[in-house]
């Protein structure tokens, strides 16, 4: 008997995806652009981060006419972003067909207590984290796809590299402890006991784990990369800077020559201007997105 | 025995983790001259229009036609059946290394929603049925006569065999089970 929505096809779809990149798009053109350019999905928005940042007001799903479009644009899959808790978005983001959800920071919370019950769900999630017990809470709950939250929609990295380091750290802390120190690092980093015992075994993370949050250029894709990312997703990053096309073409390069600085000089060469910054030290606390969710 | 997989984008390590499973010394490749002393290549599952395009722009097609050329066997999983193929129904333009006769469908078992694992009834492999799990699968929809259909899904070609070719729409190395990877090393042996 076929099986829809198994862990292992959530899971795999996520494998399917790795050393890719990832691209917010916000209309059919840009999507079309991004898939030419070798995206390996395009997530579909109504506005990137750093226009919803500039916006402010109730950030939402998409849409769907938006979500719609894009997905008739391309043959590569299409994600799109619900709410943190907001599990009715997820039911219409499911019920349009969408490859993968992203439970995400980017939008305005619905819930300030609970994120969406994953496992429940045919389509497969991909959530945000800052540190590891963060990430296996948001497994536990059946996410099966990663990233780290960054700050989006700032052309800063530094939050990015900031959330891998702390994880990656955390895995290597916990492959070398022993044993029966595991329960109390299960407490104190308030990750399920189960699934942090999976973390020791494996010496990694149960599912992919991509870069996210700040990601602007080829040497920001590479870095992340080189930090232990799978992947990499690009939202302001791309449509935000002055050669879109030329720029989506170097991150995909990178992400792949991530190891190559020669190739990497040369991928970096000829792109225009990147999409202007921002210091994250600027923003005022209610501005930044990763303090969303726990 | 050494046996590449190509490592553009995709499921590499598992497959990488396959053929260790099997003794086999697997090679992630991603550049020309990574080819040499090759036995063998698997193409990874993966997004076939990124992985064509990869290829293309670092002339990858050479050194793979000249593993076939060779004799070597070349398996191709999901993305890779469809990069083996000649034609991808519906997208004449996609970039494909084209040794296999074959006219693809891609996302032929619709989109990730439908995606599915289930057990496959594969002769080719022994009794013990074989865990398929399709991932937005592909389907071979039309053959040439050099193609020999290994398995069906739904009335669908969902393993074929060209000579020292061989393809499958489903994910072998997400299940652990090492007999189509122990098939495919055996082409190589029977090959003249």
């Amino acid at each position: 008997m076929a099986e829809k929505g198994t862990l292992r096809v959530k899971k795999g779809m996520a494998q399917m995806q790795k050393g890719g990149v990832i691209m917010d798009v916000t209309n059919p053109e840009q999507a079309k652009i991004a898939e030419a350019a070798g995206a390996v999905a395009v997530m579909a928005l109504e506005r990137v981060p750093a226009d919803i940042r500039a916006a402010g007001g109730v950030a939402r799903m998409a849409d769907p006419d938006v979500i719609l479009g894009i997905m008739e644009a391309v043959t590569v899959p299409v994600m799109a972003k619900a709410r943190i808790g907001h599990f009715v978005e997820a039911q219409i983001l499911e019920a349009l067909g969408v490859d993968y959800i992203d439970e995400s920071e980017v939008l305005t919370p619905a819930d300030e207590t609970f994120h969406i019950q994953k496992d429940k769900f045919t389509v497969p999630f991909v959530c945000g984290a800052r540190d590891l017990g963060e990430a296996l809470r948001r497994v536990g709950e059946g996410a099966a796809m990663l990233r780290t939250k960054g700050e989006p929609g700032t052309g800063n990295v530094v939050e990015a590299v900031r959330h891998m380091r702390m994880m990656m750290g955390q895995i290597r802390k916990v492959a070398a402890m022993s044993a029966d120190e595991l329960m109390a690092e299960a407490k104190n980093i308030g990750a399920p006991y189960e699934l942090l015992k999976e973390v020791k075994e494996k010496g990694a993370l149960p599912v992919v784990n991509f870069a996210a949050g700040g990601i602007a250029t080829p040497a920001d894709a590479a870095l992340m990369m080189q930090l232990g990312a799978d992947g990499v997703f690009v939202g302001s990053g791309i449509f935000k800077s002055k050669d879109p096309e030329a720029r989506a073409k170097a991150i995909v390069e990178a992400t792949l020559n991530y190891d190559n600085p020669e190739a990497l000089a040369k991928i970096s060469r000829g792109l225009g201007e990147a999409m202007p910054g921002l210091e994250i030290s600027s923003l005022k606390e209610a501005d930044r997105m990763q303090v969303r969710g726990w | 025995m050494k046996i590449g997989v190509l490592a553009l984008q995709g499921a590499v390590s598992e497959h990488l983790d396959m053929l260790k499973a099997c003794g086999v010394e697997g090679v992630g490749v991603r550049a020309p001259e990574e080819f040499a002393g090759l036995e063998g290549l698997i193409i990874p599952g993966g997004e076939s229009t990124t992985i064509g395009r990869l290829i293309e722009k670092r002339g990858l097609k050479g050194p793979i036609a000249e593993l076939w050329d060779k004799g070597m066997p070349i398996m191709g999983t999901c993305a890779g059946l469809v990069l083996l193929g000649r034609e991808v129904a519906g997208c004449p333009g996609q970039q494909l290394l084209g040794h296999m006769d074959t006219v693809v469908v891609r996302n032929g078992f619709g989109r990730q929603r439908e995606s599915f694992e289930t057990d496959m009834a594969m002769p080719f492999l022994g009794k013990a049925p074989f865990r398929g799990v399709f991932i937005r699968a592909p389907y071979i929809a039309r053959f040439g006569e050099g193609v020999e259909v290994l398995g069906s899904m739904e009335g669908r070609v969902i393993a074929a065999r060209q000579g020292r070719g061989l393809a499958v729409a489903f994910h072998p190395e997400l299940t652990g089970d090492l007999r189509l990877h122990q098939y495919f090393l055996s082409m190589g042996k029977n090959l003249p």
